[in-house]
């Protein structure tokens, strides 16, 4: 690419005093005031979050409305803060979300531990972990700040299932070829 | 207004001192949410606008809307300074760190007595300055007080016994140093003007606003339009003395941290910034005084033409008390307009660096002051003979 010198122009006897500039930086600002306002104000509007924003993590059911979880407890490993806890227990055989044999009897995720890296999403083989936009959380005590089981679904609701996996082996279960 | 009220001098002077404090005080205070609300504006964004006294909140319209403009926020803030942790670090010498923003108080509020913040006329028709003291020395008196503020910041700097402070004061110091001389110099010329040789002289400020309510086109006319060089120098060193962007070395977040008030928290932080703004307050006094007509509506329409026309409308304009309340409303008006004009440079310009302050200070203002005033001597020599 071509090289073009540039000369700096000695500056002008008004420019060196810098009044001029001071002035009609005056005048911009001045304009500004009357400017209508361009702030958010936070509360009562919020921004929209782009897809795939990482906040907090979130559990999700399935949109049979059944715990998708089978704590396994691999994002309890994986989680490099150790913010998730899960105690595992048995679903009854005859309850009506019975699909699998395990869910969390309780699962609690320590926000004041959580760095929001997302490695529990990228770790979980049924999709039931997902860092959704929820990104003001907040609380008076360290208790406020973990979330359980039930705060954690609530948070999450439910996302489109593009799998159904459990729908599947079922299906395949009752054509008699369980794998 | 002693021969309007007949009240014992002292007792005059004790009232009249009281509203002086009454309204340079609120006036500082009010300072601290108009900053916050003037940036606010200049950046595109309400500003303040939360805080609300619960009862507040159930008064219709009035009630949503001081809470949109903020004025409870005065409260809230004042509230929180006051009674929010305020600890004193282990390392400071304790009996100076609490005394340097006190001492600052002082010269900010001793400095109001010699200003005149109105004036009234008397039954014979002569102009009384509304003034705690009108002294002759009334300028030398401003100069000389309001100086002594920086004591606030050294003793600050000092006492802190930490790197930091201690910079910021020395940068008050000399800061202050180098704008005075040019300050003084820029005021001279004024003063030259309208001691005419062969009266007694005086550094009245009341005088000063007295020749510039004279008839015709060179007696109406603002000290601003005649000696704008004055103005200019006088201004620019308002702000270095103020301690106000760009010149607010002594302070500067970005390499002092805070400065001088580093180490302060809660009501002791908050006072030197009443300090500040009592300074700011005065100081534009004095430049309105000076260069802007005091307490005349406008330029070649003084105080005594304004009362002669609205004297058609009854004869209560010409009332002492009208007229004295109309001056202070009408000075008040362009002190609030200074302290705006203030908050708005300090959105506009960037702060300077340190060298910057001492070389425009040194090698800008004072020549330029100094030539303005060899300029304007030999000028008024000339006109005089
Ligand atoms: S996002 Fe990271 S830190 Fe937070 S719970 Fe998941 S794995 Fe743990
Ligand atoms: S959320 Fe996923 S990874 Fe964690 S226990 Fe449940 S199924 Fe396993």
């Amino acid at each position: 690419m071509a090289v073009i010198p540039v000369d700096r122009k000695p500056l002008s006897f008004a420019e060196r005093t810098y009044m001029p500039q001071i002035l009609s930086g005056m005048k911009i600002t001045f304009k500004h005031l009357m400017a209508p306002k361009v702030t958010m104000e936070y509360p009562e509007e919020r921004p929209a979050i782009p897809a795939g924003y990482r906040g907090v993590p979130t559990l999700v059911k399935d949109p049979n409305g059944r715990e998708k979880c089978v704590s396994c407890q691999l994002c309890e490993f994986v989680c490099p803060p150790k913010a998730i806890r899960i105690t595992p227990g048995e679903i009854p055989p005859d309850a009506p979300t019975r699909h699998v044999e395990k869910a969390p009897q309780a699962f609690d995720i320590d926000m004041l531990r959580c760095i929001y890296c997302g490695l529990c999403q990228e770790v979980c083989p049924e999709e039931a972990i997902f860092l959704q936009q929820q990104y003001t959380m907040t609380g008076y005590s360290r208790e406020e700040m973990v979330n359980h089981k039930d705060r954690l679904y609530e948070l999450g609701g439910t996302l489109p299932d593009e799998h159904y996996k459990w729908d599947k082996k079922k299906a395949a279960e009752e054509h008699g070829n369980a794998h | 207004m002693s021969d309007f009220f007949q009240l014992h001098p002292i007792l005059l002077g004790i009232l009249k001192g009281l509203a002086v404090i009454l309204v340079i005080f609120p006036i500082a205070g009010v300072c601290s949410l108009a900053e916050r609300k003037v940036s606010a504006w200049i950046q595109g964004r309400p500003g303040p606008n939360r805080a609300i006294p619960p009862w507040f909140a159930w008064v219709p319209v009035i009630g949503p809307f001081l809470q949109r403009l903020g004025v409870f926020h005065l409260m809230a803030d004042g509230g929180k300074l006051l009674f929010k942790e305020d600890p004193i670090p282990g390392h400071v010498n304790k009996f100076y760190f609490m005394l340097a923003p006190l001492v600052g108080l002082v010269p900010a509020f001793t400095t109001v007595v010699v200003v005149p913040f109105g004036a009234y006329f008397d039954q014979a028709g002569h102009l009384i300055p509304l003034v705690l003291a009108n002294v002759d020395v009334g300028l030398l008196a401003v100069f000389a007080v309001s100086s002594l503020g920086v004591y606030s910041l050294i003793l600050a700097g000092w006492a802190s016994n930490s790197k930091y402070p201690f910079l910021g004061a020395v940068r008050a110091t000399s800061q202050l140093v180098s704008y005075e001389l040019a300050m003084t110099l820029s005021v001279l010329p004024v003063f030259l003007w309208i001691n005419a040789p062969g009266m007694s002289g005086s550094l009245s400020l009341a005088r000063v606003v007295d020749f510039q309510s004279q008839a015709g086109f060179w007696g109406g006319a603002w000290f601003v339009f005649t000696m704008p060089i004055s103005a200019f120098v006088f201004l620019v060193s308002l702000f270095a003395e103020t301690n106000r962007q760009p010149f607010d070395m002594p302070e500067s977040e970005a390499d002092l941290v805070g400065g001088f008030h580093t180490e302060y928290g809660a009501f002791k932080w908050s006072l030197f910034f009443v300090n500040e703004y009592a300074h700011m307050t005065v100081g534009s006094g004095v430049f309105i005084l000076l260069f802007l007509g005091g307490w005349n509506p406008l330029p070649w329409v003084s105080l005594a033409t304004l009362i002669g026309w609205l004297s058609h409308l009854g004869a209560w304009a010409a009332h002492p008390l009208f007229v004295g309340v109309l001056s202070v409303v009408i000075f008040i008006t362009k002190i609030i307009t200074m302290l705006f004009v203030f908050m708005w440079v300090r959105w506009t310009l960037p702060r300077f660096r340190y060298d910057q302050v001492m070389k425009i200070g040194w090698q800008r203002l004072l020549p330029l002051a100094i030539a303005n005033l060899i300029v304007y001597t030999v000028g008024i020599a000339l006109l005089q003979k």
